[in-house]
């Protein structure tokens, strides 16, 4: 039996306005899983995400983290990093002072830092571009740096909140591809929000499929197709039944959501 | 291959406005001759320019002790706008607390204070200070403040996840971010210095050894030299103007290598 990375325990968040963003969830994640989030919007998986993220608390209900407290664990030397749905970068600081930053903000000198920072940038293909400042890049290669980021640290737990969702679809797949080879390489574990199954049904090993009003859990899908997975897998059988049988799950979802509302 | 001079967007930006100025000076000159507009009303350029000569010695050590004051007032409302906002933002009960009398200090028409200020303050310079720091201020500590707190969500909720302190938020965040917002409060508070320090003299009405600008402008107008009070009117738009491409420049070198409002993207 796997160990769970992550067991959500009944949490389910209201806000202060009375709004009831998630109904009490129950979900565990485990180990190396590439999970993606989907599901219409309102749903919650961003408040989900970010609980998950410890950036809010649950209302009520508990989440673990490797069996403990969010705390425990960061002082244990787990990492949790998080990629945003822009990329979030410091425009006032070169693109490698940016990927940098974790370090800088543990106090690690940079003779330590530098090196590692040039070595995450390389991976996502921006090695060269470590001295420019975030604006003389692209959409995506400002993602890219956010990305590096992220994966600077070795993180043990990767969190993205619909990373994509504003780049075109070309660049958009590149990604995708690399992230998912990344995360096999590694052997991440990784928590991906998205609004779109093509998206989903390329990245994961499972998705969670939501509802809203109240957000909420209506299925656990897991994904047929095998592990490694190139450009030409998004012509393949399996991704074709993957997505069609998600394209249907997330209809049903968003019906399940209209009869509630009355419409 | 050269541009020529005429596609440069500086050429143009400088030597446009510098043809409607000359034009205007040629018009004005060629109008006061046609209808003899005479000097004690509206003096020709020509002979403000000569009386500029003329009393160069005077005007010039009165533009110097204007200056002085502006500058003054300019570095004091600096030093103490930016160290309040620091405050404001370290918690909301302070700002809560004070903010609605910072604003009190920028609705008060300062023609209102300064005599009393004058009365308080013995040194005359000193109380002129006082008067436009009170006017420059209010700019830097709203700006700061709102710059200070105009800080990406997204790098924030970054920061808490590596469990940044209070410091490394500040120097690595909030000041940086808010460094834009300065510099545009520095912009408007160079100007109202010198607003401050000319309204704060006429208001005291020093005269003397050691008057600026304001006075000479009182003195010219109460002589009907009306030449000599174009001069320093001169005077006092053109230090208004340096001081204001003062801070332009110091906020392009500051930060206009990240922030859009000091770079032009090429087209």
């Amino acid at each position: 039996m796997k160990t769970p990375v992550i067991e959500i325990l009944s949490a389910h968040k209201t806000y202060a306005n009375g709004t009831q963003a998630l109904a009490p969830v129950d979900l565990d994640f485990y180990a190396g899983e590439f999970i993606s989030l989907i599901g219409p919007s309102g749903c919650g998986k961003s408040t989900l995400l970010k609980m998950v993220a410890g950036l809010i608390k649950p209302s009520d209900g508990r989440i673990k983290w490797w069996h403990s407290e969010l705390a425990t664990v960061n002082k244990a030397g787990k990492k949790l990093a998080f990629v945003f749905q822009e990329a979030t970068l410091m425009p006032w600081t070169s693109v490698l002072a940016n990927v940098r930053l974790p370090f800088d903000l543990q106090g690690m000198p940079r003779k330590t830092s530098n090196p590692l920072a040039l070595q995450a940038l390389e991976r996502v293909g921006l090695g060269s571009n470590a001295q420019q400042y975030p604006r003389e890049l692209s959409g995506g290669m400002q993602m890219r740096v956010s990305i590096a980021r992220a994966l600077v640290t070795e993180p043990d737990l990767i969190l993205m909140d619909e990373p994509f969702g504003a780049l075109d679809e070309i660049t958009r797949n590149y990604l995708d591809e690399e992230i998912r080879n990344l995360s096999r390489e590694k052997n991440l574990t990784v928590i991906f929000v998205t609004h779109s199954v093509y998206e989903a049904a390329f990245l994961s090993d499972r998705v969670i499929v939501m509802a809203s009003n109240p957000g909420r859990v209506y299925a656990d899908y897991s994904v047929t197709g095998d592990a490694s997975r190139n450009a030409a897998y998004r012509y393949s059988e399996e991704f074709a039944k993957d997505c069609a049988k998600l394209s249907e799950l997330l209809h049903r979802a968003s019906l399940c959501r209209q009869k509630m509302v009355g419409l | 291959m050269k541009k020529p001079l005429i596609e440069s967007k500086r050429f143009i930006e400088i030597f446009v406005p510098l043809c409607v100025g000359i034009l205007f000076l040629v018009m004005w000159e060629y109008l006061c001759l046609h209808f003899k507009t005479p000097e004690y009303i509206v003096p020709r350029p020509s002979v403000i320019a000569k009386t500029l000569q003329k009393d160069y010695q005077l005007l010039f050590k009165s533009l110097l002790i204007t200056m002085k004051i502006t500058f003054s007032a300019f570095l004091l409302s600096t030093l103490i706008g930016t160290f309040v906002a620091f405050l404001f933002v370290q918690s909301r009960w302070i700002e809560i607390s004070f903010f609605p009398y910072a604003v009190l200090l920028q609705v008060t028409p300062i023609a209102a204070i300064a005599p009393l200020i004058i009365i308080w303050v013995k040194d005359t310079n000193l109380a002129l200070i006082v008067c436009a720091t009170i006017i420059a201020i209010f700019p830097i500590i709203a700006n700061t403040t709102l710059g200070l707190r105009s800080v990406n969500s997204g790098l924030l909720a970054l920061f808490k996840m590596q469990n940044a302190s209070r410091m490394q938020k500040l120097y690595r965040l909030q000041i940086p971010s808010a460094l834009p917002y300065w510099f545009a409060s520095l912009r408007i508070s160079s100007g109202l210095s010198l607003i401050g320090a000319v309204v704060a003299e006429f208001v005291a009405g020093t005269g003397g050894q050691n008057s600026g600008l304001a006075y000479q402008i009182l003195q010219a107008g109460f002589q009907i030299n009306i030449p000599r009070l174009f001069a320093a009117l001169f005077l006092i738009s053109l230090a208004g103007i340096l001081l204001f491409v003062l801070m332009l420049v110091a906020s392009k070198w500051a930060i206009g290598h990240w922030h859009d409002s000091e770079s032009q993207l090429e087209s």
